[in-house]
């Protein structure tokens, strides 16, 4: 059963949603999970929605984005029946295992193609609440930060699904996790996603997160996404950005790593309406290595605002940071690179930088480092540029018969190519080079999947 | 084949080209030397078409076309090539792809079919060993991290893989020494056709003991105010510029 609400007097109205929904939200969650549910309720009821006010969201306010008439679904409904192509992409056993969520649920068709390894855990998070209560009473809710942020609390109030992967002790998984996070539906939604990965003592994973819009309809998304890394765990987290302009999205992720792991976040934006990732590490143990890396491509009247916190927790640790943009039209764009290291935290090696590119006198982009620094043997470094295309470099290539546009496209490409080039897992490398090509070419469909598909045909969806 | 006349040109206001005028034929090597800040290297920027650089006055022909009502890149496509002064890195393109990209351009422009990969790859190779580049350089981004003495080698490659009709070398020998002077000065000679022409700017005798001129101009203050043949240039070498300054003013 769906409800229709008017959302208005936004705070207001989504604690009435919550107090009339709160049987139906906590039926089938853990006593922990409820409890965190309750405590992020308090934490709402006291940060409300954040606004342009706040100095985290200085740059991006998102409350004229929740007003309206939306659909919310505190049950899991059946719409899979309508997305029969979904499931015609038969992902090929060589390249990953994949699963499809749609609207912030866990579909029921899922059939995860190929034998996972033993004790890995890939499936729906509302499962996972049955059948590894403790592993999810363990983790759920230790990493997000529903003090801090009222995007955060709330998804802690309403979040019921979306994925948990386990993976054991020493496990390395030979193909990458791929989940492929649907929007559809032909009325106005908000959509509540929560993910859950815990890795072991020295496993290793990569995993996809594709974005996609498949109707017209405004979408409000809230997702939260936590990340446990044990010692020496390798982890690789991508998550491509494809929405349409109608669509709001807050996305955190919430990494904690142990000593000696290596955890990796790339987020590529390459269409969205608005867009807000909050990215947080915890650098919980020595000899931590952090990379956060970050691609956006925006026009029109888009926004994207990367907010970035780095907690070094513990001394010897390493986070490198890069975030490039390309902005045209109206585009306006953020980015925060909050670097906490603490007093006790020596031997701190921090690196930031924020590069972008505009193309328009009425593109614009804000970026500030925020560096709060208490020990005292730590080699920090920030730097940010907003620049345009190169005209010595324009006119070179010109120089030797390239077109105006095709030099355009070289550079653009040669800009954002340094993101690209951190992905390490190769078909995925060379279907984001291709959209990313496409996107400068404004050849980009809203359509064009980030899916790695056995066929490779990216246009596997019926969009509209 | 070029026909440059009274050709007035300026950057940030200030007139630098002041009334140029020469004519070059297929199968002609041109020198033009001059001291610094002469006007040599906006000669070229403005042949080429780099949009920094205003044109005030003068016409210029190629091959009977308008040149300066062309872009760069059709000016190209025409067969005008620049080996530059200072080559440009360009991090994340690739030589291969942007040599590809070029030369199809050209196809393209020609009415031709773009080249197979196999084709294209065959030629970067023939041309490579006929202008001694290190095969390793083809596989890096263009320009990016190369000596001084590279990125020259690499514009005589590309000019070698794109084949103009009429090459502007600005001081292509500056920085260079004697191995790799040599091995440039190779490639062009090379090159060298008697349907094609060449445009030398330099500021020095010895790349023309390699290169051997037909005409040498002496370019001062935006205009040529002497032309000869190649033993002019030994005589620069030998008195500098001071004599000729003498010989205007007088």
């Amino acid at each position: 059963m769906s409800i229709t609400k008017r959302v208005e007097e936004i705070e207001k109205q989504y604690i009435e949603l919550y107090d009339q929904n709160i049987v139906q939200l906590a039926d089938k969650s853990t006593l922990e999970v409820n409890s965190h549910r309750d405590k992020s309720f308090k934490n709402f009821q006291k940060l409300g929605i954040p606004s342009d006010r706040d100095e985290d969201y200085k740059y991006t306010n998102i409350q004229p984005f929740l007003r309206g008439t939306f659909e919310f679904n505190f049950v899991h409904q059946n719409i899979e029946a309508q997305l029969d192509d979904v499931f015609k992409c038969e992902v090929s056993e060589l390249e990953s295992y994949s699963v499809f969520i749609i609207n912030g649920w866990y579909s029921e068709k899922n059939q995860i193609a190929g034998n996972l390894p033993d004790g890995v855990y890939f499936g729906s998070l509302a499962e996972a609440f049955k059948k590894h209560p403790k592993l999810i009473d363990k983790y759920y809710g230790r990493a997000s930060k529903i003090e801090r942020d009222g995007f955060t609390a709330l998804n802690g109030m309403f979040a019921q699904d979306g994925v948990f992967i386990y993976i054991p002790k020493n496990v390395v998984l030979d193909r990458p996790l791929q989940i492929v996070n649907i929007l559809t539906g032909d009325s106005d939604n908000v959509v509540f996603q929560r993910n859950l990965v815990v890795m072991e003592e020295n496993s290793q994973a990569k995993i996809l997160v594709c974005d996609h819009t498949l109707t017209p309809s405004k979408f409000v998304v809230n997702s939260v996404t936590e990340v446990f890394a044990a010692e020496s765990v390798v982890l690789d987290h991508y998550t491509l950005q494809n929405q349409h302009n109608l669509t709001t999205q807050v996305a955190g992720v919430f990494v904690e790593q142990k000593s000696s792991s290596t955890v990796m976040t790339n987020n590529l934006t390459l269409h969205a309406g608005i867009s807000r990732n909050n990215i947080y590490y915890k650098l919980d143990g020595e000899h931590c290595e952090s990379y956060l890396y970050g691609l956006y491509v925006t026009d029109k009247n888009q926004h994207v605002d990367n907010f970035s916190f780095i907690d070094h927790a513990k001394p010897n640790c390493t986070s490198t940071e890069l975030f490039k943009g390309v902005l045209d039209d109206r585009a306006t764009g953020a980015f925060t690179g909050r670097v906490l290291v603490r007093k006790d935290s020596q031997n701190t090696n921090a690196y930031q930088s924020n590069n972008n590119i505009l193309l328009n006198d009425l593109a614009r982009i804000s970026t500030r480092p925020q560096l709060e620094i208490y020990a005292d043997d730590v080699k920090c470094s920030h730097g940010a540029t907003v620049g345009q295309l190169d005209d010595e470099a324009m006119f070179y290539l010109r120089s030797r018969g390239i077109s105006e546009e095709e030099s355009r496209v070289l550079l653009m490409y040669a800009f954002a190519y340094e993101v690209i080039d951190k992905i390490t897992v190769e078909p995925l490398k060379e279907q984001i080079r291709d959209l990313v090509e496409k996107r400068f070419r404004g050849e980009f469909d809203k359509c064009d999947f980030c899916v790695v598909c056995a066929e490779a045909d990216s246009k596997m969806l019926n969009c509209f | 084949m070029l026909e440059i006349k009274n050709l007035h040109a300026s950057i940030d206001e200030k007139e630098i080209l002041r009334g140029i005028n020469l004519k070059v034929k297929p199968g002609e090597i041109h020198a033009i030397m001059g001291p610094n800040g002469s006007g040599k290297s906006t000669l070229a920027s403005v042949l080429t078409g780099n949009e920094k650089f205003k044109v005030l006055e003068g016409e210029v022909f190629f091959n009977g076309k308008d040149l300066l009502e062309l872009p760069p890149e059709d000016r190209a496509r025409e067969g005008v090539f620049l080996s530059f002064q200072y080559p440009i890195e360009i991090p994340g393109v690739s030589m291969v792809n942007f040599m590809r990209t070029a030369l199809n351009e050209h196809r393209k422009y020609r009415g031709e079919e773009p080249l197979s990969a196999s084709a294209f790859l065959k030629l970067l190779r023939e041309k490579k060993k006929l202008v001694e580049i290190d095969s390793k350089l083809t596989n890096r981004s263009v320009n990016e991290g190369f000596s001084g003495g590279e990125k020259k080698k690499n514009e005589i490659f590309q000019m070698a893989m794109l084949e103009p009709k009429l090459a502007i070398l600005d001081e292509t020998d500056s920085g260079l020494d004697i191995d790799a002077l040599r091995i440039v000065a190779n490639g062009v000679n090379k090159l060298k056709r008697a349907d094609n022409a060449v445009i030398m700017i330099t500021h020095y005798q010895r790349l023309l003991d390699y290169i051997v001129p037909d005409f040498v101009h002496v370019l001062y203050q935006g205009r040529i105010v002497k032309s000869a043949g190649k033993e002019l240039a030994l005589e620069l070498e030998e008195k500098g510029y001071d004599w000729i300054k003498k010989e205007l003013e007088e």
